[in-house]
């Protein structure tokens, strides 16, 4: 006969959560969220939120308080129409409209940003947190996709090294790892198996903290559409579009290089470092040149520029480095 | 009207339309300025797509002819075969000239150099001589060759999957999906050739 015995470290019964309860978890945490943000913003500080959360991806809402930033490109952006119906965003379908059509359903706010790992400051924090400190700056940015196209956009947001040092990571942090969030329920590419999800990005230490390194919060003056990443992306402008990760959920510190999504689903066409690079070409297609989108069936071909023209900027941080090998 | 007469008159210039029904879409997009922001990426898929559609189309005639004995099918498998060459014209042309922007130097590296336009561009090579030969005068001429040439097409649309299957970036599922019909319609074709010769 079996006798158990109590042990004192022995779950209790009562004190397991049913199972359905526990898989309703993310709802009561949005919707205990939807209260405390609703609570907040009536009482603590409704100036604050009205300008930097969209309620919907269909609403275009004006973000206050903008400058202008460096490093801004006086090349033309493209137009508002082209950016943001023209996105790589598997987690709302493959095709490029995709994105645009579906990703309505995300749930933006409230938004959680998980900080972990090799930092003195972890723990979740409240979107509201996270941006509150931050100066809100315009830049233009070339932006280059690995698919050998290219558009101008005026980015909002605010350099990530400012963000990373609130946070004091320790001198083990040599890599910042980025992840977006993980919800199959409103994220229907999540429901199959296209990439290994949650989508994962990551930079070495100084590549975060260069200041051309930006977190985005907005488009041309406004909230981010969904689409594009809202409510929180990374915008790496002298790397691939794909290092650029969009609605980050979590941000990682951590001593070895971390795995990323692009990589794990074909490491020898998809590097690590990914740096725009005409003299590399990817295993199936010719980097040495782009087409600049926005000018119709005639758009012409320009020549991709190594570190997509930053090179002045970022060329220090891969001195010595074979980026053949390093790609 | 003769069953002859409708199938000439009626059928066949109802099914041309039809086929055009795709080209006048795209061209609708064009005309409206619904394409995204690279519209020669589009006009490359919306080409190479109907391509391998009208191939798989065109495959489908001789088990369909088979399964509801209806032999009179057969009358359109030239038209719907010469529609596949059409499209995949129009695919070699958007990728020459738009994509490619008639850089003879680019267009030789990618073929040699990019294992997904080498077998793309074989396909559409070898498509050329079965769209010459599909008039009556070669049919004749060519007698028993002509059959043995136009199995070209069970080559041709496999090499069409295999150039979608191997660009697509991550997901498989559409090249996968033309990938699995055509495997169904060729198995049909070996089991039914089995099947006639054991008897």
């Amino acid at each position: 006969m079996l006798i158990k015995t109590k042990n004192k470290n022995d779950i209790q019964s009562s004190e397991i959560t049913d199972p359905d309860v526990f898989k309703r978890r993310r709802e009561f945490i949005k919707q205990s969220g939807q209260y405390a943000l609703a609570a907040a913003s009536t009482l603590a500080a409704p100036d604050l939120l009205a300008g930097t959360l969209p309620p919907s991806s269909k609403a275009r809402t004006k973000i206050k308080g903008v400058v202008k930033g460096p490093f801004s490109t006086d090349q033309k952006p493209n137009k508002y129409k082209d950016i943001t119906n023209y996105c790589n965003f598997y987690e709302f379908g493959t095709g490029k409209r995709d994105p645009a059509a579906n990703a309505h359903t995300l749930q933006t706010s409230p938004w959680q940003v998980a900080i972990e790992g090799e930092v003195e400051k972890p723990g979740v924090y409240n979107l509201e947190d996270i941006l509150k400190p931050h100066t809100f700056e315009e830049r233009i940015y070339r932006f280059r996709c690995v698919e050998a196209w290219s558009m101008v956009v005026p980015w909002v947001g605010f350099p990530l090294a400012d963000l990373i040092k609130r946070f004091n990571p320790t001198s083990k942090a040599k890599y910042v790892e980025f992840t977006t969030l993980y919800d199959p329920d409103n994220m229907p590419g999540q429901r199959r198996r296209i990439l290994n999800w949650p989508y994962t990005e990551g930079l070495r230490m100084d590549e975060a903290m260069n200041p051309l390194t930006l977190m985005v919060v907005g488009l041309y003056g406004e909230v981010l559409p969904n689409q594009n990443g809202a409510p929180l992306r990374l915008i790496v402008p002298w790397k691939y579009g794909f290092k650029s990760i969009k609605s980050i959920a979590k941000i990682r510190f951590t001593e070895t290089q971390p795995a990323t999504a692009w990589n794990d689903s074909a490491p020898n066409e998809y590097g690590f470092y990914s740096n725009v690079n005409p003299a590399v070409s990817h295993p199936r297609w010719s980097q040495a040149k782009e087409r600049v989108l926005g000018s119709g069936f005639f758009a012409k071909k320009i020549e991709t520029q190594i570190y997509n023209g930053y090179g002045e900027h970022v060329a220090g941080l891969y001195a010595g480095m074979d980026l053949r090998k390093f790609y | 009207m003769t069953q002859e007469q409708v199938i000439s008159w009626l059928v066949k210039p109802t099914l041309f339309l039809l086929c055009l029904v795709p080209l006048g879409l795209f061209s609708f997009d064009v005309v409206t300025e619904n394409l995204s922001a690279d519209p020669i990426k589009d006009a490359t898929l919306f080409t190479g797509e109907w391509t391998l559609r009208f191939l798989l189309i065109t495959l489908c005639v001789t088990p369909l002819k088979r399964l509801i004995g209806w032999p009179q099918l057969i009358k359109f498998r030239r038209m719907l075969g010469l529609f596949a060459f059409f499209y995949a014209f129009l695919h070699f042309l958007v990728w020459f000239w738009l994509d490619r922007e008639l850089q003879l130097g680019d267009v030789i590296e990618d073929i040699l150099k990019r294992p997904y336009i080498t077998v793309g561009f074989s396909a559409f090579v070898l498509l050329i001589p079965l769209a010459l030969t599909s008039n009556k005068f070669s049919i004749r001429r060519l007698k028993q060759r002509w059959r043995k040439l136009h199995k070209l097409v069970y080559i041709i649309a496999g090499l069409g999957v295999l150039h979608f299957l191997w660009l697509v970036k991550a997901d498989v599922q559409e090249p996968i999906i033309y990938g699995g019909i055509l495997i169904i319609l060729l198995s049909m074709r070996a089991w039914w050739e089995r099947r006639d010769r054991a008897s």
